[in-house]
């Protein structure tokens, strides 16, 4: 019965596997544009590339990690994308003077749109997939009744955002690994993150430990919603201005969700981490740029996408005794 | 290993109780789970709580955990009358109780798990430095710090050391008082040593330890005292160095069957071998021989974790064997997966039919035809089978109708729900294991009834049971396991204190023995 | 523990008709209910509505969501998701039009060929599920993604070609000269015996029974003798065929766009949970399903009547969604 004792490697941030893929991913494109592409893999513009590309999809995709972390999940980020691209734009009007008020009206329903979500999960006991569903649809009913096209301006202050530089690195790069940053910091360094594991692990053994379950729950969900409203600045920032069908035509609730369980997050919760989702994220977009570089189109890339969805996550449960539906 | 006991601390052990109970009653509907039980464990003992399964030990538990609240009675914790809601609440006094099922999470460290809840913060951040060095430092004082490191993942050690994990976690609250439910269960003899050498040197820090156990040899190693529970009531507390082992079975034992055990099987109801396990093995079970006869119902007793279950398990392809023959009907025959052995009709009823025996939302018609459709072409009409009002009635089910879901049925009609499942198919195997728990004493002998009759029948019976008068009442043969082995083999009828004595691993017993009782 | 129901079995069944007819009325979904309401009240502002065409056309519209709910209920019930229906359905529409190719004479075998397309889906999603153990969720997703991609990579990304009539018959044109009826659709002819076959299957048969089983306790299921990866492929296979009926359906009814299936496996989610089924499996009716379908079909009709514009129409659902399982988790509780 007893089995020999399995240290872990000295150093407490053991990589995940998903690491792995990454490098595998990297040396694949790598090699492949070498030989068949146009352009080169290894520049410093193309590596920049490949981090702007993931902007978007990685700042929603560290929300997204915490609710799957926490066995919960949210479809409704791609609407909110919508609504704060949309409402950031309208307020300021061009107007440099509207940004903090822009910002703050676009915080708040980010806020209320969490806590919302998170309330109808743990109070009402509705299913995290039907409600974040329900939400996401009347929000985005909301928004198409009020806007049909592109409305208002971003400030050129705000267009920083999304096309500023910092010295050679350009800001939404900054931006998003600040936010992975404070994800890996929340996740891994606090109290709140800790319990979050818990909770997502054996909702039972969280509670026979005097940990408020719901409330976690609630602020994975808030998490996940602020995430949606910096995607969506970043969206509107970088267009100019804000449509309603933005979110759902990058398709972030799903892609997001995709970028969590690739980096290794269990499906069902209590494992696996932002850094993991990062290099998710970063995953999808090597395989853009290389698809891109190798002129195959759009649409190739597509398929290979949901390929390497499936593949990464039979990679890590395909051991598993468990049933699994 | 002797226990060195210094006069202080004999001086403690003397002294007032730190946890009481007092007249502990409990009551659930048809069933007294506790009758007026005293217990009290002081600061520096080890008091053992010994009783077969039923005789209250697990209720005794959760009323002491706050799971349940006692009918009548008092607690009193270093003299004060305390209750508890929730067993953090306890916990949060210094009662801490480990039970057999683990509360860890397999995927983070031991750290964490530790002082879940309770994560030291700097500045708002964890600090995991002080995380570490304080697991460390507790780890240090269990002496297990060679074995378990702070940042190793509880997945990754064994059940053995996810057991030590359970003890640090309860010392980390200071507690004053630690239950142990069987502790050594799922443990190796060497690991055990390892358990018993920190439980006494707990003891000697000063915690009052019960400690839940069916382990005579742990039990003589370290018990002070030892407390002997049987049907809800306390038979006595003894100071262990003044019994044997035998007293202590007889203590257990000698009641009275109260409830009427339908006949044995007489010779000539007896008829061919249908099931045959010769040398079978795999991880937890070695060198399993083992024969079934038509119309004999075959007991198999042993301790928890002596591979009663696994046994079953093993024949009916969940966990299957890995070496040695089965035999069906003479037949050689190999059993894969649960399919296999539904196929060849072969039935398991297993001891949790909530989580294994039904699909608890469907009717009581879907549930008895589960089986048989399995069987079945996929696409075969579903109400073609066997006429499952007359399996209802075979059983002698009570329910509103046979379109009740079995949700909503007593504990005694679903097990009658899961056997009607099994005669859908006409298994003439069936493998029982503890059939009757948690049904109330009319609808138990109801079923044991029902076992009998299908013996009678013709069918070959496997009886696995925790509950040793079952086994008596109910068997033509008993089987007794020990360590995954079949230990020995008792007739018809044996007594109890032979059953004991080879599933403690007492004593040896002749395997092979047939019909008579041994003079 | 006490026993409960003292009544036995034979007793109880004694007046079996009129038990299990009361039976069957006490578990039936209070979306019959709704539904009823709101096609009373759309009578009331549209008397054209509770005609024979009124009603017709209405089917007819609400034909491939229904289908659709139905497929879907076969996964719901086993405990999975199937979100790759969407773009399956997208895939039949473009597909089918770059094979016909204008040609009326290769309808039949591309017909044929997409159910190919479509079982071959429900075996790799159904297969990944039951032996990778993907949860089916990330299974159909990843699918969801690869099958739009492939969708669009065979048309290049624009809607090409056109669906010959004798395709765009199912889902536009109606069959005369049935005694009664002036006009039935084709469509309502297909729903009707698709809901059929599929009710006979989820609830007559051995799998829809070893389905439901599993999806409410596998472990019980599996010791139960229930071959579970070939229920679970069986349930893919058959959301995947209503995929591809759907999918016929839609080409004929709107002709070829790259959108069409966009969205449509959250409604046929959601329509499944309207009718009573219960997310991660064990509780379901293919009469709830069609019901649920219909029901917000009915709604969008109404709302439409209303003067709501179309997304506001589409944001009550969600509220709609979200109230229908809070409910239905409300009465669970009391229980």
């Amino acid at each position: 019965m007893s089995r020999p004792l399995i240290h872990r490697k000295p150093g407490r941030l053991a990589l995940p596997p998903t690491f792995l893929f990454l490098a595998g991913a990297f040396a694949a494109a790598w090699l492949l544009v070498s030989l068949f592409g146009r352009g080169q893999f290894l520049s410093a513009a193309n590596i920049t590339n490949i981090f702007i590309r993931s902007v978007a999809l990685g700042i929603v995709a560290v929300g997204q990690s915490f609710t799957i972390l926490g066995g919960s999940i949210d479809l409704s980020v791609a609407h909110l994308i919508s609504v704060t691209a949309v409402m950031s734009s309208f307020i300021m009007q061009g107007d440099s003077a509207n940004i903090a008020r822009a910002v703050a009206v676009v915080v708040a329903i980010g806020l209320g749109v969490g806590l919302l979500n998170g309330l109808i999960i743990t109070k009402l006991r509705v299913n995290a997939l039907i409600a974040t569903l329900g939400t996401g649809l009347f929000m985005q009913g909301l928004l198409s009744t009020s806007f049909q096209n592109f409305a208002g301006a971003v400030a050129p202050e705000f267009e920083v955002f999304a096309y500023g530089t910092w010295g050679p690195v350009p800001i939404p790069v900054a931006v998003l690994l600040v936010v992975a940053a404070l994800g890996v910091l929340v996740m891994h360094r606090t109290r709140f993150g800790a319990y979050l594991y818990a909770v997502g692990g054996n909702r039972e053994v969280a509670r026979l430990s005097g940990l408020r379950t719901d409330r976690v729950l609630i602020g994975a969900h808030v998490i996940a919603s602020l995430s949606a409203v910096l995607t969506g600045l970043f969206i509107a920032a970088r267009l100019g201005a804000g449509a309603p069908w933005v979110g759902q035509d990058g398709v972030y609730d799903l892609e997001s969700i995709a970028a969590v369980v690739v980096g290794g997050t269990a499906l069902a919760g209590g494992r696996g981490g932002v850094l993991g989702t990062l290099a998710g994220v970063l995953i999808f977009s090597i395989m853009d740029a290389m698809f891109n570089q190798l002129g195959t189109g759009a649409f190739l890339k597509q398929v290979f996408r949901g390929l390497i969805i499936i593949a990464a996550v039979a990679s890590y449960s395909f051991r598993s005794k468990e049933e699994v539906s | 290993m002797a226990a060195n006991t210094t006069p202080a601390q004999q001086g403690r052990r003397d002294g007032p109780p730190i946890l009481e109970m007092r007249g502990i009653t409990k009551r659930f509907p048809g069933v007294v789970a506790l009758d007026g039980v005293s217990f009290d464990v002081r600061a520096g003992e080890v008091h053992a709580l010994v009783g077969e399964n039923g005789a209250g030990k697990s209720t005794l538990m959760k009323i002491l955990s706050g799971a349940y609240t006692p009918d009548e009675g008092t607690l009193l914790f270093e003299g004060e009358p305390i209750s508890f809601s929730h067993p953090w609440e306890a916990q949060q006094k210094g009662i801490s109780i480990i039970y057999q099922e683990f509360n860890l999470l397999p995927y983070r460290t031991v750290a964490e798990n530790i002082f879940l809840g309770r994560e030291p913060v700097r500045r708002g951040l964890l600090d995991y430095g002080k995380l570490y060095q304080d697991t460390a430092e507790l780890l240090a004082r269990l002496g297990v710090d060679q074995w378990i490191r702070p940042d190793t993942l509880v997945k990754d050690l064994s059940v053995a050391r996810q057991q030590l994990v359970e003890i640090a976690k309860a010392l980390s609250f200071s507690s004053k008082v630690l239950v142990m439910d069987e502790p050594t269960a799922a443990l190796t003899d060497r690991e055990v040593e390892l358990l018993m050498e920190l439980v006494r040197r707990l003891r000697d820090e000063g915690l009052g330890i019960v400690y839940i156990s069916h382990r005579f040899k742990e039990i003589f190693a370290i018990a002070d005292r030892i407390t002997v529970l049987k049907d809800g009531r306390k038979v006595g507390t003894v100071d262990a160095a003044d019994v044997t082992p035998d007293d202590l079975i007889r203590m257990m034992i000698g009641r009275p069957l109260e409830t009427f055990y339908p006949e044995y099987a007489r010779p000539e109801e007896i008829g061919e071998p249908v099931l045959e396990v010769v040398g079978g093995g795999n991880d937890v079970l070695d060198d399993i021989h083992l024969t079934v006869r038509a119309g004999e119902i075959v007991g198999v007793a042993g301790l928890q974790g002596s591979g009663r279950t696994e046994l079953l398990r093993a024949i009916f392809g969940v966990q299957p064997f890995t070496r040695g023959i089965v035999r069906l009907r003479g037949h050689e025959v190999r059993i894969r997966s649960p399919l296999d052995a539904v196929r060849l009709r072969i039935g398991f009823l297993t001891e949790n039919r909530k989580e294994e025996g039904l699909a608890l939302l469907q009717p009581v018609r879907d549930n008895v035809l589960l089986v048989h459709r399995a069987l079945r072409a996929l696409l075969a009409r579903a109400n073609g089978g066997p006429s499952v009002a007359e399996l209802a009635s075979r059983v002698d089910l009570r329910a509103a109708g046979l379109d009740q879901e079995v949700q909503y049925l007593s504990g005694g009609n679903q097990q009658k729900v899961v056997l009607a499942k099994w005669l859908a198919v006409d298994a003439d195997v069936l493998l029982f294991s503890d059939p009757t728990r948690g049904i109330d004493v009319n609808a138990k002998a109801a079923i044991h009834r029902l076992i009998r009759s299908l013996a009678r029948g013709g069918k070959a019976i496997l009886l696995a049971s925790s509950e040793l008068p079952e086994i008596i009442g109910m068997s033509d043969r008993i089987v007794v396991m020990w360590d995954g082995r079949i230990h020995g083999e008792l007739p018809a009828g044996a007594a109890e204190a032979e059953i004991m004595a080879l599933a403690t691993g007492q004593r040896r017993g002749a395997t092979g023995q047939r019909g008579g009782r041994p003079a | 523990m006490s026993d409960g129901h003292p009544t036995r079995v034979q007793e109880a069944i004694r007046g079996t008709a009129g038990g299990r007819w009361r039976e069957v009325l006490r578990r039936l979904p209070p979306i019959f209910v709704v539904l009823l309401a709101i096609c009373v009240w759309i009578s009331f502002l549209n008397p054209r509505f509770a005609t024979v065409p009124g009603i017709m056309s209405f089917l007819m519209r609400a034909a491939p969501a229904a289908i659709l709910a139905a497929g879907q209920l076969f996964v719901i019930v086993s405990g999975g998701f199937d979100l790759s229906v969407g773009s399956l359905i997208t895939l039949v529409v473009l597909g089918s039009s770059m094979l016909i190719g204008g040609d009326p004479a290769n309808t039949w075998w591309v017909i044929a060929v997409m159910f190919l397309i479509g079982i071959a889906v429900g075996v790799f999603n159904g297969a990944v599920t039951s032996w990778l153990r993907v949860p089916s969720f990330i299974t159909t997703l990843g699918m969801l993604v690869t099958l739009k991609g492939f969708a669009l990579l065979w048309t290049g990304g624009a809607p090409r070609g056109f669906l010959p009539n004798n395709f765009r018959v199912f889902g536009r044109s109606r069959v005369t000269g049935i005694p009664g009826l002036e006009q039935v659709p084709y469509a309502v002819i297909i729903l009707v015996v698709t809901a059929v076959a599929a009710g006979y299957l989820l609830h007559r048969t051995g799998w829809g029974k070893q389905l439901i089983a599993l999806g409410d306790n596998p472990r019980a299921a599996r010791l139960s003798g229930v071959p579970t990866a070939r229920v679970r492929i069986g349930a893919f296979i058959a959301s995947s065929t209503s995929a591809v009926i759907a999918g016929i359906l839609l080409g004929g009814f709107s002709g070829v766009s790259t959108n069409v299936g966009d969205g449509q496996e959250l409604s046929a989610i959601s329509a499944t949970v309207l009718g009573g089924a219960k997310l991660l499996g064990g509780r379901g009716t293919m009469a709830g399903a069609v019901a649920g379908a219909l029901t917000l079909q009915a709604l969008f009709t109404l709302l439409n009547l209303l003067g709501w514009p179309k997304p506001l129409r589409d944001g009550l659902q969600g509220l709609i969604i979200i109230a229908a399982v809070a409910y239905t988790a409300w009465r669970e509780q009391r229980r």
